[in-house]
């Protein structure tokens, strides 16, 4: 059922063309900067954005940086809200369960599958973002590549670092998918999940900005989305990269927990 | 095959499926009738493990469901309403992807899949669709591919709903024989359908349901037992009124209703006048009408209210 899953994954269009316009935004940001060579003042704008128009290596963070806020949470809603519901509306669900494929297998497909998407996501950002960045930003000799705190970053630090982001930007975009996953076990509508997904997004944010909201503010799923930022610090300031790790997991439990008790026991009329 | 005891669901307070006690055996070609919106749906739903019933029991090839509904289904094909396909895909990589999906069983492994598929796909007529995809289809040709869904796995028990929807009279003689040739090779059929020539033509049972009730079940020609009257053409209509005078119901021509009389009775009258007797034969309650008799108008049918002094 996983590989099946996959599979499906894999054979559908929507998967690389939603891969392709994520990598797209990167690139059109590195053309302007490119011919402009105006970035936005140390600490304003995008995180990175200043420290890349010297040194093209950190622009795969800096990709990373650019979607996170909307395009990546949009592609990871949509997709993750098509799981369930969008096999319901076609119909196809009820073929798959009566194959016969148990409920709660299908749903851990369908989460592998996601998963599988994230990482297929992030990867190929951060990816296609090295050589944009290399070739149109330079490589960055004169200045060396160098952490937001302004120490030197070796090659291999940088590439962990790297990765480290792509790790933990995938794992809180899996707390992005496991709230439209729940949603779209409830309803048959793809576009209700997606968008109720996005919904719970954009009450986090707002809400992490307010700060009548303050006491709740650590319990937000938006709020430590940014402490990536922190892995290139020196030396690394692992606080809230771990508190956001561990607010993610226990998002990721509930609302799975909550998927599979109603998938599980819900009655397919679709 | 099937055997239900006191099935019953409930959605909110409205009983869509009340009390059935269905009994599917072995070889049959059960038909089960109903108008629309009785609860045939919502019953193969349950029987497949898709809705969980209210209260009852089901068994579905001697086990349980939904308790054991993966072991049960093991050896059933079905089709459940409409079919349904990934439009993106050709016929055959949707057969291959839910195939895959399941377990293997008896007959059913990984290493005979491409024969089993290009089997299926050449018994309802779709041997020759090459890697278009689904979505450019017509609605007879998705019939067809849900139809070689449903038997890719060589099931002994085909579940099917409304099966020659959105076929042409050629395509529904063709299925209708492809499904008396499963059924003689040993498959069972049960068959829900509304349409009551279709289920005359394929059934040797059949369970009818009105508004969530079985309000019958037994073989079609139990069903179509004599009404008592008897049926004649005669060569002289008129003459023969006059003998059968008092005893007829209905007169069309040269074909009288007789009734209160055997067909031994009424032919032994006609040929002492010398009325000619061209066909006698015993009245048949038709499956229609047995089916009329026994259930109310469907559910999409929604008149006004009787007013109150009419009741």
């Amino acid at each position: 059922m996983i590989r099946v899953e996959l599979r499906k994954l894999l054979l559908r269009p929507r998967t690389w063309v939603s891969v392709f316009l994520l990598c797209l935004l990167p690139a059109i940001v590195a053309i302007f900067l490119h011919i402009s060579r105006v970035g936005p003042r140390p600490g304003e704008g995008p995180a990175f954005l200043s420290a890349v128009l010297g040194n093209g290596a950190l622009y795969p963070a800096a990709a990373l940086g650019l979607v996170l806020p909307i395009f990546l949470p949009i592609a990871v809603a949509v997709v993750s809200g098509d799981a369930v519901a969008g096999e319901a509306a076609s119909g196809t669900l009820r073929y798959l369960l009566i194959r016969p494929v148990s409920r709660t297998r299908l749903l851990v497909a369908k989460l592998i599958s996601i998963g599988a998407y994230v990482f297929i996501a992030v990867v190929t950002v951060a990816a296609t973002a090295y050589p944009v960045g290399i070739s149109l930003l330079g490589t960055g000799e004169v200045v060396g590549t160098t952490t937001v705190s302004g120490t030197p970053l070796t090659t291999p630090q940088l590439i962990l670092r790297t990765v480290l982001t792509v790790l933990y930007i995938g794992w809180s975009m899996l707390g992005v998918a496991s709230v439209s996953l729940f949603l779209s076990t409830l309803t048959d509508s793809a576009l209700a999940a997606a968008l109720g997904g996005l919904a719970v997004l954009v009450t986090s944010t707002v809400l992490v900005a307010l700060d009548a909201a303050a006491s709740v503010r650590s319990y937000l799923p938006t709020r430590y989305w940014l402490s990536w930022v922190d892995l290139f610090r020196d030396p690394i300031l692992w606080r809230d990269v771990e508190r956001g790790v561990i607010v993610q997991a226990v998002y990721i439990a509930v609302l799975l927990g909550m998927a599979w008790a109603n998938f599980a026991t819900r009655d397919v009329t679709s | 095959m099937i055997v239900t005891r006191h099935l019953t669901k409930r959605f909110g307070r409205a009983r869509v499926v009340d009390g059935i006690d269905l009994d599917v055996r072995e070889g049959d070609r059960y038909g089960f009738l109903g108008p629309n919106g009785s609860g045939k749906t919502t019953t193969v739903r349950m029987l497949l493990g898709l809705v969980y019933a209210t209260s009852g029991e089901i068994e579905v090839m001697g086990r349980r469901v939904p308790r054991h509904v993966r072991a049960a289904l093991a050896e059933v094909g079905a089709l459940v309403e409409a079919p349904a396909a990934y439009g993106h895909l050709s016929a055959r990589a949707n057969l291959d992807l839910v195939d895959a999906a399941g377990p293997s069983g008896p007959g059913v492994s990984r290493t005979n899949r491409t024969t089993r598929i290009n089997e299926a796909l050449e018994i309802v007529g779709l041997a020759g669709v090459g890697r278009q995809p689904v979505r450019q289809y017509s609605y007879g040709m998705r019939q067809r591919l849900g139809l070689a869904a449903a038997l890719v796995r060589r099931p002994r028990l085909l579940v099917l709903d409304e099966p020659s929807n959105g076929l042409d009279p050629q395509g529904m003689r063709e299925i209708r024989d492809l499904l008396l040739r499963l059924n003689a090779e040993g498959t069972t059929l049960f068959l829900s359908s509304h349409l009551l020539a279709e289920v005359d033509q394929l059934c040797n049972r059949v369970g009818i349901l009105d508004r969530g009730r079985l309000v019958a079940q037994d073989d079609v020609t139990a069903l179509r037992a004599a009404t008592g009257r008897a049926v004649v053409r005669v060569s002289n209509p008129a003459f023969a009124a006059r003998l059968l005078d008092g005893k007829i119901e209905e007169r069309d021509g040269d074909r009288l209703v007789v009734s209160g009389l055997s067909v031994e009775e009424v032919t032994s009258l006609l040929v002492a006048g010398h009325v000619g007797v061209l066909e006698a034969v015993p009245e048949r309650w038709t499956l229609e009408d047995a089916v009329l008799a026994l259930t109310s108008h469907g559910s999409d049918r929604v008149g006004k209210p009787e007013p109150e002094e009419a009741r």
